[in-house]
């Protein structure tokens, strides 16, 4: 037998109704996390990145041991940590002789690693080192402009993957509509060599142009850094092509003989067949013939009647 | 503008991409790296922001607000789409018979009390539970409650919808477009008609087969660490307890009265076959022997008579009754120094006795 089980409280069910698949999702959730050694540097990246993100990420400050990323058998925790905290973005932090100073970034699809890259931090460059006019500072979860500069993002592999990643973790929720007084922070990602980007976060100062378009004037906020490119592993091509299904391909389906005018407002087109009178068929009750017929009827019966009654006196 | 041709603009993300940027010559210094970096990411920003203000606006209470286009740049899905949720039986036949769901009211004027009711739950119109008498028909079968009757009906209704229920949430499954509160689970499997459901174990049970693991250790779970939110054991078993041998008073007398208490338990529950009536009777002629020996004297076996029957004196039963049996070598010495008396009559009774053992 199966038996249906359905949480006991409208809230837990609440909670897993947000979870569900959707045609149109929301912005992706970041998961912030570390390994079991970090080095200074890699603390204070790892808390200005969720200081960034603070409206759409989860940080999570306790060691991880088992969590390893690129090599088989070491993502399970992390794909149970996404599958916990419904992130599907996440940002690992970790030092090691070898690789010092190392941050995972990756994406999962449907709970399960989708692709992965590595990047070390050098010339990192904190936040509060940078001076400038406090007016200046963004608001807190703005949308912010994302910018890319350099050939290698299109031609080097591992770079242009960067950007897809970089794009992903950066941009915030897709609006619809957009306050153009709210605008005011920039990502700046320049490849430096083809294994070298620079990522630098900056405030934007509009001035006055003479038209409607303002001049832009940049200011350096910080965190400013270098990502030096590592390893990186690429989805797999089938799950690829899964992933990148949209709901919009099947949400417009085109309706027929429906317009919308401004001032008539919503406008049918009906399309009247031919009516064929000559093939109609006419009505039975022509009350002419129903009359003649009643007539007949009454006077049958009256004759009948006389007559029989003629005979009973007779 | 030429400038804003070379650049790939996605207004939806705020992007911009500049694929034909590359350093002459990279600066040694920082802060030119820095400088000819923002200088650069200022033109791009630039054109996105052409594009975003030169987009329709319309005027709100904190500042212009404009509606951007869709994002072009493609991003993988978090999620797989959700699934199409396949047509109940219901919704199959209705659609066959061309029915269409109408919207009902939600309350129903109820013409017996002259006012507007629910038409569902509570206080709801025509509620069975409100008629207070069923009138009996002709065809009514005799002996049959009525109400019972309705409840069970009601009940049986109840139980078909949710067989129906539970067909379509599976057919939802197959297609795996299950709504995501729902859960099937499997509960035991009936193989046969006769097998019972599995008993499921009550909080209680489990809390105690808890306890119990928790208490198998050589320290009694003593030392063991408690996990969090652990329970102390409710029932925890009797420890064995030993109390002094040595007799005293107070707590040394409890061990001796600890053993008479199990034994005369013992013996009164055994009191009902505690008249051996062989014993008893044995004892009597026992009792009765001594008497008579006491009145005549002493009484003894022979030495001869016990060299000559000393096979077959062992293999005397209990109910032949022989002092001799009763008394061995009871002071021998002094059963010499009568060796004429007892003979001729002992000597008589063991033979009796001997034949008495071959005829049996």
């Amino acid at each position: 037998m199966l038996k249906v089980k359905t949480p006991k409280y409208g809230r837990v069910k609440r909670e897993l109704e947000k979870r569900e698949p959707k045609l149109v999702e929301l912005a992706k959730k970041t998961l912030i996390l570390q390994g079991t050694k970090t080095s200074n540097v890699l603390n204070t990246v790892l808390s200005e990145i969720y200081h960034l993100k603070r409206d759409n990420a989860i940080r999570y400050t306790r060691k991880n041991d088992s969590i390893r990323p690129f090599e088989s058998g070491g993502e399970t925790s992390l794909e149970f940590f996404s599958l916990k905290t419904d992130c599907s973005i996440f940002v690992y932090g970790s030092t090691s002789k070898k690789r010092p100073d190392n941050l995972v970034i990756g994406r999962t699809y449907d709970h399960h690693i989708y692709d992965l890259i590595e990047v070390g931090v050098e010339n990192f460059k904190r936040m509060d080192s940078f001076t400038y006019d406090k007016k200046l500072a963004p608001q807190a979860g703005s949308k912010p402009f994302i910018v890319f500069s350099g050939e290698a993002f299109e031609s080097v592999d591992e770079l242009k993957h960067l950007k897809e990643v970089l794009l992903e973790l950066l941009r915030g929720e897709v609006v619809d509509n957009l306050n153009l007084a709210g605008l005011g922070r920039v990502y700046v990602c320049t490849a430096i060599s083809s294994n070298r980007v620079f990522l630098t976060h900056c405030a934007m100062r509009l001035k006055k142009s003479g038209t409607i378009v303002p001049r832009i004037e940049l200011v350096e906020i910080g965190p400013s850094m270098d990502f030096v490119v590592r390893r990186h592993r690429l989805p797999n091509e089938s799950l690829r092509k899964e992933a990148m299904k949209t709901a919009k391909d099947k949400l417009h389906k085109k309706i027929k003989n429906v317009s919308k005018d401004a001032l008539q407002g919503k406008l049918g087109k009906i399309y009247v067949p031919d009516q064929k009178v000559g093939e109609m068929p006419l009505p039975n009750k022509a009350k002419g013939v129903k009359r003649e017929r009643r007539e007949a009827k009454v006077k049958n019966s009256n004759n009948e009647r006389a007559s029989k009654k003629q005979k009973e006196d007779s | 503008m030429d400038t804003q041709n070379e650049y790939q603009v996605d207004l939806g993300n705020l992007m911009a991409f500049d694929p034909f940027h590359h350093f002459t010559s990279i600066p040694s210094a920082r802060e030119e790296l820095v400088a000819e970096c923002l200088s650069n990411g200022t033109e791009l920003v630039q054109a996105i922001v052409s594009g975003v203000f030169n987009l329709p606006s319309t005027e709100d209470i904190d500042g212009p607000l404009v509606k951007l286009p869709p994002p072009t740049t493609k991003l993988p899905r978090e999620k797989p789409l959700p699934k199409p949720k396949p047509p109940t039986r219901w919704e199959q036949f209705a659609k066959a018979k061309g029915i269409r769901n109408r919207k009902k009211d939600k309350v129903v004027w109820d013409e017996q009390t002259g006012t507007w009711k629910r038409r569902y739950g509570y206080d709801r119109v025509n509620d069975d539970a409100d008629v207070p008498i069923i009138e009996a028909k002709m065809t009514d079968e005799p002996g049959v409650d009525p109400f019972a009757k309705r409840v069970a009906e009601k009940k049986e209704r109840v139980q078909k919808n949710q067989k129906n229920q539970l067909q379509n949430l599976k057919t939802a499954a197959k297609a795996g477009a299950l709504p995501s509160h729902v859960q099937l689970a499997a509960t035991a499997l009936p193989i046969t008609g006769t097998q019972a459901a599995k008993k499921k174990f009550t909080k209680d049970e489990l809390g105690n087969v808890a306890g119990l693991a928790s208490t198998a250790t050589a320290s009694g779970g003593k030392f063991d660490k408690k996990l969090r939110g652990e329970k102390p054991v409710k029932n925890q078993g009797k420890h064995r307890k030993f109390l002094p041998v040595v007799e005293g008073s107070g707590i040394g007398s409890q061990e001796k009265e600890q053993t008479d208490r199990v034994l005369s338990k013992l013996i009164s529950s055994n009191s009902h076959e505690i008249l051996n009536v062989d014993k008893a009777v044995t004892m009597y002629n026992v009792n009765k022997e001594r008497k008579r020996r006491n009145q005549y004297g002493k009484p003894s076996s022979t030495r001869k008579e016990q060299g000559k029957s000393s096979s077959t004196r062992n293999e005397q039963g209990k109910s032949s009754s022989t002092p001799s049996k009763l008394k061995p070598n009871n002071k021998p010495m002094k059963a010499k120094s009568f060796p004429n008396k007892g003979k001729g009559s002992f000597s008589k009774k063991g033979k009796g006795s001997f034949s008495k053992k071959g005829k049996a």
